[in-house]
């Protein structure tokens, strides 16, 4: 088994209103250090067997055309997990 | 299937508007209404466009098939509970293809409106521009909202007048509309701003965006609820038309009333 991290964050012009709520929640805890929070996202998608440059490209259009919205979000990371990697 | 006149009463008795008439011919235009795992306004939007006078057909999202439909309602709700994104995942059924084909389709484009999570799937699928995030305060918004009608030339909104004001409800929490500035300049060049809010923008949208068209001027989507100010005793209380009694407010039956108008010629 192995898997393919797909990490879609808000692009950086586009307001992230969950992102502005957490920032402010922080100092709620105590935690005064981060001047800010974007939350995106993390998809695992699980793969029988290696990682092909086949599969590998079907995960990008996967993250380009269904994992994230390009009018609102980019896709930062395609990458196999290394950890799965003996 | 095409809901009969009596299928279901209408609830509130005899109704002031000439619906349901057999003899008129707004009776023979048939709009589809597309029913998603999640959908909730779906019988609204039904029984909407029976009360403007026209014929609903029931659409499920898994279909093939438009059944000669002459135009579409996607309607409201939290397709597949809005799992992604609002409308990401409904935007692949396999009814949405057919829909897309036949909006994109020129002078004889199908007519398409979208409804909140339905405008939603719009925008997903590309046949609007632009998208819908949070609200710029992550509160479920729920209330009745004033809008102006930008463009009063599409297929749903050729009943009203041009600059004239509607209030119907808006309840959502992925309000927010955002697009470039390039996509903005571009909306508001081409007259496709079709409703914007009045009184104070509830969401943050970009410039008081509440609703858009395509180029066509076929595919309206909008993020308020005509269909929830169709019949007196169900409606908001409140009217851009002036007083209303409890729950009087009908001014979303125009946007019903303008598509069938509009195919009837």
């Amino acid at each position: 088994m192995s898997r393919i991290v797909v990490d879609v964050m808000p692009k950086p012009e586009i307001l992230d209103p969950q992102g502005k709520a957490i920032a402010g929640a922080l100092p709620r805890i105590g935690l005064t250090g981060f001047a800010g929070v974007r939350q995106g996202k993390r998809f695992e998608l699980t793969v029988d067997g290696d990682v092909t440059e086949e599969i590998l490209e079907q995960a990008r259009h996967a993250a380009a055309t269904l994992l994230s919205n390009p009018v609102i979000e980019d896709v930062t990371r395609v990458e196999v997990l290394e950890e799965d990697a003996q | 299937m095409t809901i009969s006149n009596n299928e279901t009463p209408l609830i509130g008795g005899p109704q002031p508007v000439a619906s349901n008439n057999e003899d008129s011919p707004l009776n023979g235009v048939k709009v589809g209404v597309v029913t998603f795992p999640g959908s909730l306004d779906d019988r609204d939007a039904v029984r909407a466009v029976r009360l403007a006078g026209g014929s609903a057909v029931h659409l499920w999202h898994g279909d093939h098939s438009l059944q000669d439909v002459d135009a579409v309602i996607i309607p409201g709700g939290f397709s597949y509970g809005d799992y992604l994104r609002a409308g990401a995942i409904s935007r692949f059924a396999p009814l949405m293809e057919q829909i897309t084909a036949a909006a994109s389709g020129g002078a004889d484009a199908l007519p398409v409106l979208g409804i909140c999570n339905g405008f939603q799937v719009l925008t997903e699928a590309h046949l609007l521009p632009g998208s819908m995030i949070k609200n710029n305060d992550l509160h479920f918004i729920c209330r009745d909202q004033r809008l102006r009608v930008e463009n009063a030339d599409t297929f749903w909104t050729s009943e009203y007048a041009q600059g004239e004001e509607l209030v119907i409800p808006l309840k959502n929490q992925d309000g927010q509309f955002v697009a470039d500035n390039y996509t903005l300049d571009e909306l508001e060049g081409e007259g496709r701003v079709v409703f914007r809010y009045v009184d104070g923008n509830p969401n943050g949208s970009r410039r008081d965006i509440a609703g858009i068209s395509n180029a066509a001027g076929n595919v309206v989507g909008l993020m308020p609820h005509p269909e929830h100010a169709v019949e007196a005793g169900f409606g908001p209380d409140s009217s851009a038309r002036g007083e209303v009694e409890v729950r009087g407010g009908t001014d979303g039956l125009g946007i019903f009333t303008s598509v069938l108008k509009k195919l009837v010629g």
